[in-house]
């Protein structure tokens, strides 16, 4: 079973990553079988695992004031500030569609 | 016309009043030089780890418990994943799957009737509360056509308080907002106050006819204040009737209130149904909070939440605090509204009838007339009253001991809100307004104007 197109496309808008050739795909496709193999197992009535830190202690912290006060060298960073600001583009520059952007995956 | 049935739900996002952020040691405060309160993780730098504060925890429970939620003994952090500028990980941790907090309810009242004395009470239910970050700042900066971040804000703990479709107008939705953000300040869980963005509401709004099912629903967003909340919320009912009874469809959209226009607008910069991509959180472990009962043996105490000492201390509600008022001083269950509603005013009102003989029957009249139309009328809190409650308990004894009759007492207060520093007694003395008693000057004075009257 082949990952779609709609759904690389998809996947392309969501991380920002190009799958650049048929290579990158072809690791994608290879990654998912890999992983599916997890369906062989019965799973019934087994709780999910999410985590191997599951039967461990969540340390909790005091609520004192501990850090912070850094401006300078959180802004060393980065490439354009003004003041002691940030600077981002105006709001998300979205992906372009895919038939209005250069990718591989137009050939599909 | 076939009737329309609106539906309102709400999204809250109450920011928790602590002294650290939820997951790092940076400061928790508004209106600081800008990324100053800002640490490595908050900025997300690699290498840094999240760690949970125990104080934002604990405002959790203490806020599922007052709104007589079950607090999950398990709960888990999982990631929400999008780009912004103002969330530097690309994630914010959130939970999804298992909220600390679910199944809850929250009473409030509606004035209705004629003169809007007749107190109804109704509940909203409270689907769950979940604890997650808080984003950073954006400022958007048109004319250079660029954003300007600041990351003060950014990991600051926040309660997300989900109210189910229960509510059916704007009023309903304000009502039950107050309500909200008077529990959050008694418990001091958050100080709740809209207008430093400690308390954020967001709409969603539906309606359909009777018998149907539930329309399409909008998401109204950028609304500032409870009195915007229920213009927004009407607004978009209405907008959406007019809509669908033009032969127009609603869309599942996101809408932002503008308050100058008074009107709802579709938000720019929302690109469709978001996919989030949650995940659990792999840095860390589940939640766990422990009752009398599960309470584990040799546990250092300071890792251990228990949920039922935490109920022990909670303070009076004030659904609690009404009751009380209503049961000691015999005043109405709407007096009783009015003084939790106003800062101060309920302390303000027992501390005058602690300094004087008359009955709180009569001086809640003095309160709620007198005092708080003075103070709305020059836009004052109860604290920066010119008039002290020692001040006005003076009065009051006066008129009690029937010195001064309850006209002279008007006039006696007029000048004392001039808070020129002088005693009721001393404004009475000045302006010749004690009630004569004496038997034998009244009957003088009488007699005067009888005589007076013959002449002619």
């Amino acid at each position: 079973q082949k990952v779609s197109v709609e759904v690389l496309d998809h996947l392309e808008h969501l991380a920002l990553v190009d799958f650049r050739d048929s290579e990158g795909v072809e690791r994608l496709q290879k990654a998912i079988q890999f992983a599916d193999q997890l369906h062989d197992v019965n799973t019934d009535g087994v709780e999910p695992m999410d985590s191997v830190l599951e039967d461990r202690c969540l340390y909790l912290r005091e609520d004192d004031v501990t850090e912070g006060n850094c401006t300078k060298e959180l802004l060393e960073n980065a490439r354009e500030k003004v003041e002691e600001y940030f600077v981002a583009p105006p709001g998300n520059i979205p992906l372009p569609k895919l038939e209005e952007r250069e990718t591989f995956l137009q050939g599909s | 016309l076939a009737p329309w049935i609106p539906v309102v739900g709400l999204e809250i996002h109450a920011q928790i009043s602590s002294n650290s952020k939820l997951f790092s040691g940076s400061q928790v405060q508004f209106a600081a030089p800008p990324n100053s309160l800002v640490s490595f993780f908050d900025a997300s730098l690699p290498g840094t780890l999240p760690v949970l504060n125990r104080r934002c925890v604990e405002a959790a429970v203490m806020t599922g418990l007052a709104l007589n939620c079950s607090i999950n003994k398990k709960s888990l952090f999982d990631r929400k994943h999008y780009f912004y500028a103002d969330l530097p990980a690309g994630y914010q941790i959130t939970q999804q799957r298992v909220p600390i907090a679910v199944n809850g309810s929250l009473s409030y009242s509606l004035c209705i009737g004629n003169k809007m004395s007749q107190l109804v009470t109704k509940t909203v239910r409270i689907k769950q509360i979940q604890l997650e970050q808080d984003s950073g700042k954006s400022l958007h900066d048109d004319t250079r056509c660029q954003t300007l971040v600041d990351l003060n804000r950014a990991g600051v703990g926040l309660m997300e308080v989900v109210m189910e479709p229960d509510m059916c107008c704007g009023e309903e939705a304000a009502a039950a907002v107050r309500e909200l953000q008077l529990i959050l300040q008694t418990l001091g869980s958050s100080q709740a106050v809209m207008a430093e963005g400690q308390l954020r509401v967001d709409a969603n709004v539906s309606v359909h006819h009777p018998g149907e099912p539930y329309g399409v629903r909008t998401e109204v967003k950028n609304i500032n204040s409870i009195r915007f909340l229920a213009k927004a919320v009407d607004y978009e009912i209405q907008r959406q009737i007019e809509e669908l009874e033009n032969g127009g469809t609603v869309l599942n959209e996101t809408r932002a209130f503008d308050s100058k226009l008074g009107c709802t607008v579709p938000m720019r910069d929302k690109e469709g149904k978001q996919d989030y991509r949650f995940m659990p959180e792999p840095n860390l472990p589940p939640l766990i909070l422990y009752d009398t009962k599960s309470l584990p043996a040799n546990m250092n105490h300071q890792q251990v939440i228990n949920i039922d000492w935490i109920q022990e201390r909670l303070p009076d509600l004030p659904s609690v605090k009404r009751e009380k008022l209503v049961e000691q001083y015999e005043i109405l269950p709407e007096h009783s509204f009015t003084l939790l509603n106003e800062d101060g005013l309920a302390e303000f009102f027992e501390s005058v009838v602690k300094q004087t003989q008359m009955k709180p029957k009569k001086v809640i009249g003095w309160i709620l007339n007198d005092l708080l139309s003075y103070l709305k009328l020059h836009s004052l809190t109860v604290k920066e009253s010119p008039v002290s409650s020692f001040l006005l308990a003076d009065l009051l004894n006066l008129l009690e001991k029937k010195e001064i009759s309850s006209t002279a007492a008007k006039r006696v207060l007029a000048e004392l809100w001039k808070g020129e520093g002088k005693t009721p007694l001393e404004i009475v003395t000045e302006q010749k307004l004690e009630l004569l008693q004496d038997q034998k000057e009244l009957e003088q004075i009488c007699q005067a104007v009888i005589d007076g009257q013959e002449d002619e």
